[in-house]
């Protein structure tokens, strides 16, 4: 395939979306783009639209303004009718409690564990896995898209067709191989004895660190970048990681932001796969340690909804911070047609 | 001396750009540092989505428990038992029942909001945040949230209703064999709304306006419009959130894990939800594989459907 092919392959597949999205820089989630200004709508339509979208808004923010104002009351005010909206006394009892995870498995196993552990156990892992992903995601994504050797177009949609098989279909099969995987928790070469990588970050880290969807997200951003400046790179002795590291990577930050949110989503708000692999109620990550509480029918809904809030937080925190990146990639993936 | 003097055009020159055909095991040595790049995700693909689809299959034909040492071959009895479990039929038809709902109203509720939303209305970002806000909610902390708000004796919802006066005594929504799943059902839609307004709303922006001018002077009225118009330009948002949301919704799990545990009498047991609880809780990996197996041609049979529709109305 010759330079000309490859550069006429990336204009076809740059979506529309791309294009438009370099032109609109420095937008927030908040205004859209009104490339073509438009007369606001006559007074009757705007009621009528208010009319429809203010209530639907309270019905959707209430939920949230519920949760924050329980998370600071006692359960003697939880279990009230009428329900409290604003409490009188608020507390961070609940808070305390949720944080100190040893006082929801004292009760189980007589013995409690550090301050902050399931949250510490869901930062660690997500954390590890957007980097972990999103580097190993644009390397496999630049070769696919700037390299050519013999292979490549099989190899990516070999990849590709991962994205077949729902992750449900491959959970139980998963399970297994990583508990058999050779020398690790106790198992002999063959894999079989110990526990291999279940109850182990790693184990649950693992399957995560490359993604079908990031890499093709990737590649497609990638065959824009123009040719010759990785020819030019090549020329000045770079190496082939180094052009990867210093050249390409620089130039994708929106797909790779795109990834690095996705993935953030994705890992943090997980809740099968660490449910089945984490046994130790130590190592659960927040999710896990919420559902199972829930599901234990437990009353101590004020450090549920405190445990609510703190999971919430990162993802909101996420969420401000990168707004542009959010809706970006979103349309990124979304609007191929 | 003579023959130095031969002119330099008649040389054949060396085309630098393009080096002569080589081997196949040259080029690939070439290029080797190109697999060594892709080597994880080789590695990782082969382990955990190849070895793996292969291995689910090859558990179907087993009776694998994870606590028992010997695991015999049993044909295919699990296919057997999965045509005549009862439970199973079940749990189909209430994925397929979530599904349905769920998918169809997201939808509908979004392109709604999306419409309402591509206005220029003042606070329409405060607005839209507020519809977003649920999908950057963790989904396992909005069903516990929601499992609050269905609570029978101090859930918000039983008493803002009894309130109005819209109930007269208190709704059991999650231990109700009727209402279980569409109490599950509108928490979910709750919380995908925002996704499908974001995409519509991407999709809408896309549009070129001159298309709604020129059918404004042709006399085109707003609903003449929105139909002939606004829907089939939203066609690619319309199959993606489709596709997504159909294959997405056949996998549901979490809500139903926290919020109902399959009940009440397997009432809101999903295929999924099945599948943990014969893989994790009665620990039969052979039968939960079959299930997940079975879950695999269903998601492929409506896939395929989907693409022949989208074929057929591409015609």
């Amino acid at each position: 395939m010759s330079q000309t092919t490859d550069a006429q392959q990336a204009e076809a597949d740059t979506p529309a979306v791309l294009t438009q999205l370099r032109g609109r820089s420095g937008r927030g989630f908040g205004r859209g783009k009104p490339t073509v200004r438009r007369k606001r709508p006559t007074l009757k339509a705007s009621l009528f639209s208010y009319l429809f979208l203010l209530p639907v808004a309270v019905l959707f923010v209430a939920p949230f303004a519920w949760l924050i104002s329980a998370s600071f009351q006692p359960v003697s005010t939880i279990f009230q009718n009428p329900p409290t909206w604003l409490p009188d006394n608020p507390t961070l009892g609940g808070y305390q409690g949720f944080l100190d995870v040893g006082e929801l498995t004292k009760a189980e196993r007589g013995r409690g564990s550090g301050d902050w552990k399931w949250f510490a156990n869901s930062a660690i892992i997500t954390i590890t896995v957007v980097v972990l992903q999103t580097f190993f995601n644009a390397l496999c994504a630049y070769c696919f898209a700037k390299r050519k050797f013999p292979g490549r177009d099989i190899i990516f949609l070999v990849f590709l067709g991962t994205m077949m098989v729902p992750g449900m279909v491959l959970l139980i099969p998963n399970y297994i191989i990583i508990q058999h995987i050779p020398f690790m928790g106790g198992n002999d070469w063959l894999g079989n004895g110990g526990s291999g990588l279940l109850n182990n970050y790693a184990g649950l880290i693992l399957p995560q660190v490359v993604t079908a969807f990031g890499i093709f997200l990737l590649r497609q951003y990638m065959l824009s970048i123009p040719d010759q400046l990785l020819e030019a790179a090549r020329i000045d002795g770079a190496s082939e990681f180094r052009i990867f590291w210093s050249v390409v990577l620089p130039l994708c930050t929106p797909a790779l932001a795109a990834n690095a949110i996705f993935s953030f989503q994705a890992v943090w708000e997980d809740f099968f796969w660490p449910l089945v692999v984490m046994s130790d109620p130590d190592k659960y990550t927040v999710p896990v340690g919420l559902a199972l509480f829930v599901v234990q029918n437990r009353t101590s809904w004020n450090l549920l909804f405190a445990g609510s809030v703190i999971a919430t937080l990162p993802m909101i925190l996420v969420f401000l911070l990168l707004q542009r990146h959010f809706v970006q990639g979103i349309a990124l993936t979304g609007v191929k047609g | 001396m003579a023959t130095v003097s031969a002119p330099v055009g008649e040389r054949p020159k060396r085309d630098v750009r393009r080096p002569k055909r080589q081997g196949l095991f040259h080029r690939m040595w070439r290029e080797r540092s190109a697999y060594l790049f892709i080597a994880p995700g080789i590695i990782i693909f082969t382990a955990f989505t190849f070895a793996a689809f292969a291995f689910a299959i090859y558990l179907t034909f087993h009776r694998w428990s994870i606590i028992e040492p010997d695991k015999p071959y049993v044909g295919t009895a699990n296919y057997e038992d999965a045509l005549q479990d009862e439970r199973f039929g079940q749990a189909i038809f209430n994925t397929v029942y979530f599904t349905g709902g769920t998918v169809l109203f997201t939808m509908a509720i979004g392109l709604l909001l999306a419409l309402l939303l591509n206005q220029p209305l003042r606070g329409r970002g405060l607005l839209r945040t507020a519809y977003y806000l649920p999908v950057i909610t963790p989904f396992v902390v909005a069903a516990i949230l929601w499992k609050w708000l269905y609570n029978g004796d101090f859930g918000l919802f039983n008493y803002y209703l009894l309130k109005g006066h819209i109930i007269d005594e208190p709704l059991l929504w999650l231990s109700s064999k009727t209402l279980a799943m569409p109490a599950v059902m509108l928490m979910t839609i709750w919380a995908g709304v925002g996704f499908s307004m974001v995409v519509y709303l991407a999709g809408l922006q896309a549009i070129p306006e001159e298309l709604y001018e020129s059918a404004k002077m042709d006399g085109a009225g707003t609903l003449a419009r929105l139909w002939y118009i606004t829907i089939p330009m939203l066609r690619p948002s319309t199959l993606f959130l489709l596709v997504l949301g159909i294959v997405g919704s056949l996998q549901v799990f979490t809500q139903i894990f926290v919020m109902t545990s399959g009940g009440p009498v397997n009432r809101t047991t999903t295929m999924v939800y099945y599948m943990y609880l014969w893989g994790f809780k009665y620990y039969d990996m052979g039968y939960a594989s079959t299930l997940a197996i079975a879950l695999f041609v269903m998601l492929l049979a409506f896939t395929a459907l989907q693409l022949r529709l989208i074929r057929q109305a591409d015609r």
